[in-house]
């Protein structure tokens, strides 16, 4: 128990401490280096959702697990909120280039879709009840959604010459990737499986 | 069954190729009529109209490159570029990494400035021709290497 907690918690935490000594902080403001280390963070923290969701951290208990699931989700809208905030006020122009699809950077446009990734889930979370979905779909759009966030800010984050160590955030951009389809195919295909299964068996 | 060298198939494939070719080797010829440096996309974000000219910004980075006229590609002299960067002196909109430089007999000019670091993901720098003869034109050459110690951005001009 304690080794996965200490895994997860190296790849989430490393990258973020070396990015806090790499040489070119010096040379920014504070705006860009708190709007920086915001989207470092969602990335960090992307780890942590869906090892919740599938209930793979051990110690916790489902409802503990879904709990934390939700308060790392509310974090990373209000990360995501001082990413562009932050770098808004750094450079207004850069930053509304990418708003409105016009940056020569190629990966604005997958933190751009990344974004409103965050903000359509997070809307739809909020008005779960007041839709009235029915939970099967309401899954799927969550998972389809998650997986959507997830693969953009990684290739987002991928092609970004930062702050972060390329070693490290490559680490961690392949455990964000593994653990969300590991967790979407337990969820979504595995798990209704043997359900299914066991069903059929009479258990 | 072995698959034949040579068929019907790949004769086509050559021959349109070929034929692409062919098409091609006029446009390649007109290209080199210097055609007049398009603006890059995000070239004038922070730029900061009427930077001074200046001897040098800093030391160690260097920014080159040479100013022709559209058409006969003619250099042209004593032109204004208008350069900056997020340097290790702060970031793009930091007065300190703003400066102008003319070109000289050759159309080619130089500014020696402090490293460029990355920003917004790129390391790159901005230059702005933006005076009454020509067109403005805005460009914004992106580094290989963030360790590179020069970048080069050349412009073709067209009259105003």
């Amino acid at each position: 128990m304690p080794l996965a907690w200490g895994a997860v918690l190296a790849v989430m935490i490393v990258p973020v401490v070396l990015a806090a000594f790499n040489p070119w902080l010096a040379y920014r403001n504070a705006a860009y280096i708190v709007g920086g280390f915001a989207g470092i963070l969602c990335l960090s923290l992307m780890l942590l959702q869906p090892l919740l969701a599938a209930g793979y951290l051990p110690g916790l208990s489902p409802v503990a697990a879904t709990r934390w699931h939700r308060r790392i989700g509310t974090l990373l809208v209000a990360f995501v909120a001082v990413h562009v905030g932050g770098l808004y006020l750094t450079s207004p122009m850069d930053t509304v280039d990418v708003l409105l699809l016009r940056a020569p950077t190629p990966f604005s446009v997958h933190g751009f879709l990344a974004m409103w990734g965050i903000v359509i889930t997070a809307l739809l979370v909020v008005l779960r009840r007041r839709l009235g979905l029915p939970p099967g779909l309401w899954r799927w759009l969550h998972n389809a959604l998650a997986l959507g966030v997830v693969v953009t800010t990684c290739i987002h984050a991928a092609r970004i010459e930062g702050a972060m160590g390329a070693a490290s955030k490559a680490v961690l951009l392949a455990a964000v990737l593994m653990a969300t389809l590991a967790a979407l195919l337990d969820l979504r295909l595995l798990r209704p499986i043997v359900l299914k299964r066991r069903a059929r068996q009479g258990f | 069954m072995t698959a034949p060298f040579y068929n019907r198939r790949s004769f086509l494939i050559t021959a349109g190729l070929a034929g692409a070719g062919a098409l091609q080797w006029p446009i390649g010829a007109l290209a080199q009529a210097y055609q007049p440096t398009q603006t890059m996309r995000g070239g004038a974000n922070n730029y900061r109209p009427g930077a001074p000219l200046v001897d040098k910004l800093g030391n160690g980075f260097f920014v080159r490159g040479k100013v022709l006229r559209a058409g006969d590609g003619a250099p042209l002299r004593n032109v204004r570029i208008q350069i900056w960067a997020a340097t290790t002196l702060g970031g793009e909109r930091e007065p300190r990494n703003h400066g102008s430089v003319l070109t000289g007999e050759g159309g080619q000019f130089e500014l020696e400035m402090e490293q460029i670091v990355p920003n917004f993901g790129q390391p790159h720098a901005h230059l702005a021709y933006d005076d009454a003869d020509f067109k403005t034109v805005f460009l914004r050459p992106v580094m290989p290497s963030a360790s590179d110690t020069s970048v080069t951005a050349d412009f073709v001009l067209a009259p105003a």
